[in-house]
C-alpha cells in the first residue's frame, strides 16, 4: 500500500472525519517524481471541537507517528471543527512553496 | 550540557523562539519561510536556532516537546506549534498579542 493510502486509512480510522482530504504536494518540491515525501491533510470532524490546535496537530502526529518517523518529511495540517470549515468556506490554506533545503 | 538542557535553556532564556530551517533572513523550507515571516510581522525581536546548522539540536528537537516536525515557535518556554498553528494564530492576531505580551511583558 502507498504511504498516500496509509494515511487515509489510519486517519479515517482513528478520527470521525467529516471531510478528510490527503493530499500528496511531492511533486512540488526538490524530490524525485512519483515520491511521497511531502502531504497536505485537511481534517474535518466534531472530535476537534473544543480542543486547541496543538492538542489536534498531536491527535494527528500521535496517529502518523510511524510515518513521520522518516517515511515522509513534510506535513502541512489544516484542522477544523464542522462550524469552523463553514467559516472557511470550506477551503485550507495553500502550502508554502518549496526553497530547496535538505532534509 | 546535555542537549535537552541546551534545548531547554534557549527555549527559556528567550521570551519568543523559532528552531528552522535557515535563518529568517535565508530560510531554507517553506515552511520555515512563513513561519519567521510571521514572526517578523508581529514587529518585535525574536530569536532563531538554524537547526541544518546544528546536527545535534536537529536530531533531539522532537523528543524535547514530543513534536515531530520543523519548525517549532515557543513563547515563554512554551511550544505553540509548527508552521501552520503559528500562521492560523497569526491570521487570527492571537500570535502578535502573545508575542508583544511575552517580549513587553
Amino acid at each position: 500500500m502507498n504511504i498516500q493510502a496509509v494515511i487515509e486509512r489510519k486517519l479515517a480510522s482513528d478520527i470521525n472525519a467529516l471531510h478528510l482530504d490527503v493530499v500528496n504536494e511531492s511533486n512540488n518540491h526538490n524530490v524525485p517524481a512519483g515520491s511521497e515525501s511531502h502531504f497536505k491533510v485537511v481534517l474535518v470532524s466534531e472530535d476537534f471541537s473544543g480542543k486547541p490546535l496543538l492538542a489536534r496537530h498531536r491527535m494527528v502526529n500521535k496517529i502518523l507517528e510511524e510515518e513521520l518517523q522518516g517515511k515522509i518529511h513534510a506535513l502541512a495540517l489544516h484542522t477544523y471543527t464542522q462550524a469552523e470549515w463553514q467559516d472557511a468556506f470550506g477551503t485550507a490554506p495553500l502550502s508554502p512553496p518549496c526553497l530547496g533545503g535538505g532534509k | 550540557m546535555d542537549v535537552l538542557e541546551r534545548i531547554g535553556k534557549i527555549v527559556n532564556d528567550n521570551p519568543v523562539v523559532v528552531f528552522m530551517k535557515g535563518t529568517p533572513q535565508l530560510p531554507q523550507c517553506g515552511f520555515s519561510s512563513r513561519t519567521a515571516e510571521a514572526l517578523m510581522a508581529c514587529g518585535k525581536e525574536f530569536a532563531h536556532v538554524n537547526v541544518l546548522a546544528d546536527p545535534e539540536i536537529f536530531e533531539n528537537l522532537p523528543r524535547y516537546a514530543d513534536w515531530p516536525t520543523f519548525p517549532q515557535v515557543y513563547i515563554k518556554g512554551e511550544l505553540i506549534g509548527g508552521c501552520d498553528i503559528t500562521l492560523e494564530m497569526f491570521q487570527k492576531g492571537d500570535l502578535q498579542k502573545m508575542v508583544a505580551e511575552a517580549v513587553d511583558g
